[in-house]
């Protein structure tokens, strides 16, 4: 049945605390990280001031992680997921045009330079405040977020049975496997997906079915089409000023850099 | 209820899946308000096939079934579904939102409740299960059993005229099930329990049903029902080794 207790899965971004960090509404957060991220993706790359405004923008986002309690460990981790930017980024100097400068004997494109540099710094800077915003807010919070924000319906709802069934399917999935190897199993080599292939149908259905299931408990409690939400909590103006102060102070690096320099 | 009408009346039930097969064959079945009844039959009998016509989720067959007399047509089923509690055999089907809070809070919001019934609802269903400081816990990770109770009362809090419940003992640990008896125990509500476990029909239903191939072959105290071997045995149910009622 259930995977009970695995802390696998979804939830694994969460990490649990009680900063003022995770104190905030998740809506006001989510409003704060996108407009932090804008801030910096609009950061000019060119600019003589960019450097220091994205450093300015790093030592907002550390600060604000440090006050959440979120580790140094934790937030390297999260930028695994970014490894593609960086290979993208590590071309682009290779392989762009225009005037070029000689770098430990190679001959690098200076705009490829500044455009990859920025390129993945924004994308650092993103994933960062991404990072401390999953790691303080729990999934489901964040959902409420999302809907109080009035996301789609339908884009909710997909993202709440995500989170619902996620350690569901996850622990179907370790069972088949389990079965499997139980049997003598070893996926070594190609002729192995002749066996992986049919339990990665197996799965699709079983996940089908229970979607069916799902669907007929719901519509057995009065379901009609509209996931039915509490009253919204009352936001006071000094949880968005707290949750706000990220982007503002990012607007405010942004503004003094480009002046002074 | 003062209503002379039966808590739930099933008359003539008969109905045939798309792929052809037939599953119930002329049902009849009548239960009054405050009975508790048990619905036994071997696997493939057509018990889940039946509950799922009890709230309108399957229709089209010949027949009707009436809830406080109230018939399951299309233009009812809101009210029927309120009528009629269904708590799934896996809670993990049952159990789809967020929090546990939610989730009990899911049937009476979609009935249109104002939000102080609907709270005063939660906390009412969760503490008849026993579960009243769950509210707040997201459901995975509750144990199996815990789920169990919980599903219970995602249907509790709609006040339904019948709860029914597809094999409720089904992979509880002893005292998982000796524990959702002493809940469903304390229930003043009409109950229909579909299940393998005849100890549990006998200790919380006294009247069972036996449901073969589609239709109703028994209809009897369930003691009595228990002790007849021979009749046992002709529908495929056995008391688990080393068991006798007498
Ligand atoms: N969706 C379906 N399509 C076609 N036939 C079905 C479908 N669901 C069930 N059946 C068939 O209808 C018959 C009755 O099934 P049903 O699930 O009602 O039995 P049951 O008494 O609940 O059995 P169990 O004790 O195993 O839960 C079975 O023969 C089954 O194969
Ligand atoms: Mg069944």
């Amino acid at each position: 049945m259930g995977a009970g207790h695995s802390a696998g899965g979804i939830s694994a971004a969460y990490v649990a605390g009680d900063s003022p960090v995770h104190r905030l509404e998740p809506h006001t957060k989510l409003v704060a990280v996108v407009a932090f991220a804008l801030v910096v993706v609009t950061t000019p790359v060119q600019a003589a001031s960019a450097p220091v405004a994205y450093a300015g923008f790093l030592a907002l986002v550390l600060g604000v992680a440090a006050v959440a309690g979120v580790r140094a460990a934790r937030l390297a981790r999260s930028l695994l997921v970014e490894l593609p930017f960086v290979f993208f980024a590590l071309l682009l100097p290779v392989v762009s045009g225009g005037p070029r400068v000689q770098v430990l004997g190679l001959s690098l494109s200076e705009h490829g330079l500044w455009t990859g540099g920025g390129l993945l710094a924004k994308a650092t800077l993103s994933v960062l405040a991404a990072t401390v915003l999953a790691a303080t807010t729990e999934p489901r919070a964040l959902l409420r977020g999302l809907q109080r924000l009035h996301l789609p319906q339908v884009l909710v709802q997909i993202l709440m049975f995500m989170v619902r069934y996620a350690d569901v399917v996850l622990g179907e999935l370790r069972r088949m496997r389990v079965a499997r190897e139980s049997r003598g199993f070893r996926p070594r080599h190609v002729g192995a997906l002749r066996v992986l292939g049919p339990a990665a149908g197996s799965l699709f259905i079983r996940s089908y079915e229970r979607g069916e299931r799902v669907h007929l408990a719901m519509l057995s409690r009065g379901f009609t089409g509209r996931l039915p939400t509490g009253p919204p909590p009352v936001v006071g103006a000094r949880s968005w000023a707290t949750a706000l102060t990220l982007p503002l102070a990012a607007a405010v690096v942004l503004g003094t850099s480009s002046l002074l320099l | 209820m003062t209503t002379a009408a039966p808590s739930l009346l099933v008359d003539d039930l008969a109905f045939a899946y798309p792929d052809g097969h037939q599953a119930l064959f002329g049902v009849d079945l009548r239960i009054a308000p405050g009975e508790r009844v048990a619905l036994l039959g071997p696997n493939g009998a057509g018990k889940t096939t039946l509950v799922l016509h009890l709230n309108g989720i399957l229709r089209g067959g010949r027949g009707r079934v009436a809830v406080a007399g109230l018939p399951v047509a299309e233009a009812n089923l809101q009210e029927i579904r309120r009528r009629v509690g269904i708590v799934f055999q896996d809670p993990d089907d049952q159990l789809f939102m967020p929090t546990v809070g939610e989730d009990v809070a899911f049937g009476p919001r979609n009935m249109g409740l104002d939000e102080a019934t609907v709270t005063r609802r939660v906390t009412q269903a969760l503490e008849q299960v026993g579960m009243a400081d769950a509210a707040d816990r997201p459901p995975h990770h509750l144990s199996f059993g815990q789920r169990r109770r919980v599903a219970v009362a995602t249907v509790l809090s709609m006040q339904p005229e019948i709860l029914v419940l597809d094999e409720p003992s089904s992979n509880l640990d002893p005292a998982g099930r000796r524990e959702l008896a002493e809940v469903l125990q304390a229930l003043p509500v009409t109950l229909l329990m579909v299940t393998h476990d005849l100890p549990y029909a006998l200790q919380l239903c006294p009247r069972s049903v036996v449901l073969d191939r589609g239709v109703i072959v028994a209809d009897a105290p369930t003691r009595e029902l228990l002790a007849d071997a021979d009749r046992l045995a002709a529908h495929r149910l056995e008391l688990p080794f080393g068991f006798s009622v007498r």
